[in-house]
Formats: structure tokens, C-alpha cells, sequence
């Protein structure tokens, strides 16, 4: 706890240092065209987007609980070591000062999907006309027995949602004596940011190389394979990693004794090691669930019109990003979500004008991965909705990985590419 | 608050004077291009126009021409790429002419 409490001071204070707080508005209106739920890549390009695509015709308020953007991609260059917390967090103020956007800093606790009303923790209540939900993953802390108090004591984290435990997990590899352990749990698929644990591990990997060449990192995967980029991870592995990272597939997690620091499974021998880090399975973030939204999947995801991303159970509700159900080859990633964002923006907009609401949108994907400080592998994808089978399905001939011989000059430039991505989405998600 | 507060207004006027139907169709259109060319905003920037110093170029002002061009050699592959030969194939020619025109007249 006090590790955690520590971190987020810190992080407060350098915010108010950089004059980065968020604009949150004391002030509220009883109303909004449209209210939106969650301000991460699919909630914030959302509320952008409406404001752009309707000429800012359209008036959108946007609750967050967080006081800035902290970005899930890149943030595993802080656990390596090679980027700091503060390099990769943007403030709101682009979104309330550049777009007229309302910004509010607090939590929505209900929907009530008649009235259309959200009701925030601090007691306001406000009325839309469209809402958008996109609150990202909810960790099931308790399908692992043992996790919540474990995370909860700062001893076992997730570092998952990036911020104040992806510090904290730095701080632990920092800690750890040479010839330890990092022992990295990946749950069954689908979970959020399909190649990030694998991309962790070589971050981590790149880290003990040159601080503490003793010790090993060890992916315990509940999947039967690398699930992402897997011909090119396992060749980072067995290449610049040999010997360092070891890899075993089909390890699913079923409990954590925090106090003798080891991982217990379903199969197989219990797994002790210096450093945990254990991703349990995830689902629709919790405002959905309250909101009823969560109907597929035995009530993990959120089903959703792939056409306009309304929900399949609530009018007049949009569901973005990680929390719905997935249609196939499309992933849980920062960039699906600012995708799905710009698909339901213009169907908002289009539903709200009385206009015709496009029959063919398109979405992309890009997800870049950092097998060190600089080098780099991508997977990328383009996506079109099918009308006839009322999903997305990606384009054949299009998309792919990087060049499996990854020569460096190409690896090095793709690292780039990525984080110019990086600062490109930023932007175009919050400025 | 002033934005959000003449939001409102403008669009309340423009419904009651009943100019929504009566533009429908060619709104709509417009709206969709805006949407497509949206999908290079993510690395290209907000109507294309990438952050200082960005190493993926600014869409933003390219002569139509040029930019079909470019998309079409990463489609059949006589420009190099390492990711825009993937992305390329998943528009059709007549998007890739729609998102060059749109980015034409975007101001860089």
C-alpha cells in the first residue's frame, strides 16, 4: 500500500509541477447531448470525434475518474527501464480547451437506461441522449485465490492497467537480488492487449541483461501458444534472449500464496519465483456490468451492433473498446478501441442528424512491441463491417507481422515508427 | 463553455428550420469520407496532420495524385514499406481516391 500511495503522490505532484492537471469542472449541466463513460483510447476519442464530426453541433461531457491519460502502450518500456510514467501520460486539458469537451473528473456508479440518466459517485445525476460506455477491463482479481489480498498488500501486482502499479512492479524488479525470478501469468484468452505480456517479458529480459545477467524470466501462459506475433517472439527468445527467457504454454493459474511468493495451476507443480506478476482473467469494466450491458461470454463482454456499436440490450447505449465482445481477428488493444470510437462517433453523429448511417465502416489495427529499448515488431490489420453477417471481418490479402528475419535496421526503424505511433494517437485521441 | 453553450444553439436552430432532411443525403456522404480518412488519423494525426518532428508523415495538404500514388505502389508493392504494404491492401482504389482527396484539402 504505502508503495502504491508513494507512486500516485508522486505522480500527483509532478502533474501540478508540469501544470498538467485536468480540467475538472466544478460546474455540471443537469443534461448533455451525448454523455460519455470512461476516458482512455475509446471513451476520449469518442467525445473528440462527435465534437469533430459534428461540426461541434454536438455538445459531449466525459466522465473519467483519473486525473490524466496514462497509456497502456509503452508502458512496459517503464517496467524495462527505458521510459519514465510521466513520458507517456497526457492531460485532458486538450480535449476540454482545443474541443469544448466537459471534462469531469469522478466515477459513473449507474446508468439507468430508461430515464437515460448517469448517476456519478459524488451524487450528480446527468441526462443524455446518447451515452458511450468504454470502461475499459475489470481484472477478476477473485478466479485466482489468494490475488486480491496479494495485490491489494502491493506484494503481488498486475501492472496492468498502466499508472501507479506499473511503477511499483519497476520498483520490485529493481529490488530484486541478481539470479532471481520474474515469473509473468497470462490467463486464457481473450484479455486485454494480446502480445503485451510477451513484449513485458523481453522489456524485462532487456533489463536483467544489463543490471542483473544472473537471473531468468519465466512466462507461465494459460494459452496453448504465444497468442500474438508468436513466430517472432520465440525467435527474440531463442536469439537475443537465449537461456534468459523459458517459455511454457498451458499454465493456468489457480492460486497465489503471497507470503512464500508461488503460483499455483490447474496441472502442473507449483512455481515459486522472486517476482510475480500475475494477470488473471478479465471482463467488460464494471460500469457495464452494473448497466447490464455485459451479455455475452457468460456475462463477460458486451455485445454490440458492430454498424454503430450500440449495444444489443440498451437503446441508445454505445459500447467501445476492450469491454465488448470481440468480433473475430480483432483484438483488445489502445488503437481497436480509438477505432471502434471513430465507427460509433459517426454513427451518433449520423443518428442524431437524421442522416443514413454508413452502411460499410472500416477499422484498423496496429500494435507495435518493443523486444528491447529500441528495436521493434508490429502486427497490423484492416478490418470492414459485413453487412450480410452483421460483424467485422478483416480484409483478405491485407495486414500481417513483421519480416520474421528481423534484420536490425529494420527492427530499429520500426521502433521509430512505434513511437511516433505513440505520439500520433495521443494526439489524435486527446489534443 | 461558450463552445458547448453555441453547440447547442446551432443545433437546435438548424433542426427546427428543418435544413437537417433537406441536406441529408450529401451530409451523410461527407460524414462518411470523414469517417474512412479517419482511419489513418491513429498514426497519421487528426485530419492528418502528424505531431512536430514525426517520423510517419503529415497526410495533410499532399497533393491528391501523389498520395494515390504512393498507396497504390505500397499495394503492389514497388514502394518498400514496413507496415503501409499491409495497411494499403485493405482499401479499395476508390477509397484510397476518396481519403487523397479528403487529405488534399486538409490545411498542413
Amino acid at each position: 500500500m504505502s508503495i502504491q500511495r508513494r507512486n500516485f503522490l508522486q505522480s500527483s505532484a509532478a502533474l501540478s509541477l508540469l501544470g498538467l492537471s485536468a480540467c475538472a469542472t466544478t460546474s455540471m449541466p443537469s443534461k448533455a447531448k451525448v454523455v460519455v463513460i470512461g476516458g482512455g483510447y475509446g471513451g476520449a476519442t469518442a467525445a473528440k470525434y462527435i465534437r469533430l464530426l459534428s461540426d461541434y453541433k454536438i455538445d459531449v461531457v466525459m466522465v473519467e475518474p483519473q486525473a490524466a491519460f496514462v497509456s497502456c502502450p509503452i508502458s512496459n518500456l517503464v517496467v524495462g527501464g527505458s521510459k519514465q510514467i510521466g513520458d507517456l501520460t497526457v492531460p485532458y486539458t486538450g480535449l476540454s480547451k482545443n474541443h469544448g469537451i466537459m471534462v469531469v473528473q469522478d466515477t459513473a456508479t449507474a446508468i439507468d437506461a430508461v430515464k437515460k440518466t448517469v448517476t456519478l459517485a459524488r451524487g450528480a445525476t446527468i441526462a443524455y441522449d446518447k451515452l458511450v460506455v468504454s470502461p475499459g477491463v475489470e481484472l477478476m482479481m477473485g478466479s485466482i485465490e489468494g490475488l486480491a489480498a496479494a495485490q491489494a498488500s502491493g506484494q503481488v501486482l498486475q501492472a496492468w492497467k498502466a499508472g501507479a502499479e506499473t511503477v511499483a512492479l519497476r520498483k520490485q524488479l529493481q529490488d530484486m537480488p541478481d539470479g532471481g525470478v520474474f515469473a509473468i501469468s497470462i490467463p486464457v484468452a481473450p484479455y486485454r492487449c494480446p502480445p503485451g505480456p510477451y513484449e513485458r517479458a523481453c522489456q524485462v529480459a532487456w533489463y536483467f541483461q544489463q543490471a542483473k545477467p544472473k537471473s531468468k524470466v519465466l512466462i507461465l501462459d494459460g494459452n496453448p501458444d504465444v497468442t500474438s506475433k508468436g513466430a517472432l517472439f520465440k525467435k527474440v527468445w531463442a536469439t537475443q534472449y537465449k537461456g534468459m527467457i523459458e517459455y511454457r504454454p498451458d499454465h493456468k493459474v489457480t492460486a497465489v500464496d503471497a507470503k512464500t511468493s508461488t503460483l499455483k495451476f490447474e496441472i502442473q507443480d507449483d512455481v515459486k519465483a522472486a517476482v510475480l506478476n500475475v494477470l488473471p482473467s478479465m471482463r467488460a469494466g464494471t460500469i457495464a456490468q452494473q448497466a447490464g450491458l455485459n451479455n455475452q461470454a457468460n456475462n463477460r463482454w458486451c455485445g454490440v451492433n458492430f454498424q454503430t456499436f450500440e449495444s444489443s440490450t440498451t437503446k441508445d447505449v454505445h459500447v467501445l473498446g476492450d469491454s465488448i465482445q470481440i468480433a473475430p481477428g480483432m483484438p483488445k488493444s489502445g488503437h481497436m478501441a480509438n477505432s471502434h470510437a471513430k465507427v460509433a462517433a459517426a454513427a451518433i453523429v449520423a443518428q442524431l442528424s437524421g442522416w443514413e448511417i454508413n452502411p460499410a465502416p472500416m477499422l484498423t489495427n496496429t500494435c507495435y512491441s518493443f523486444v528491447d529499448n529500441k528495436n521493434v515488431v508490429h502486427v497490423a490489420s484492416v478490418h470492414e463491417y459485413v453487412a450480410a453477417e452483421k460483424t467485422f471481418k478483416t480484409i483478405a490479402g491485407s495486414g500481417g507481422v513483421s519480416a520474421i528475419d528481423l534484420k536490425p535496421e529494420v527492427t530499429a526503424l520500426e521502433g521509430v515508427y512505434a513511437l511516433n505511433w505513440a505520439s500520433n494517437i495521443w494526439a489524435d485521441t486527446l489534443a | 463553455m461558450k463552445k458547448i453553450l453555441s453547440g447547442c444553439l446551432a443545433a437546435s436552430a438548424l433542426a427546427a428550420s428543418g435544413l437537417v432532411t433537406a441536406q441529408t443525403s450529401d451530409a451523410a456522404s461527407v460524414l462518411q469520407v470523414r469517417a474512412l480518412a479517419a482511419t489513418c488519423a491513429n498514426c497519421h494525426g487528426t485530419n492528418g496532420k502528424a505531431t512536430d518532428g514525426s517520423a510517419v508523415v503529415s497526410l495533410a495538404g499532399l497533393p491528391k495524385d501523389y498520395t494515390v500514388a504512393q498507396m497504390l505502389a505500397f499495394k503492389n508493392g514497388t514502394r518498400q514499406a514496413t507496415i503501409m504494404h499491409q495497411l494499403s491492401k485493405g482499401y479499395s482504389d476508390a477509397q484510397i481516391e476518396q481519403i487523397a482527396s479528403y487529405f488534399a484539402a486538409q490545411k498542413k
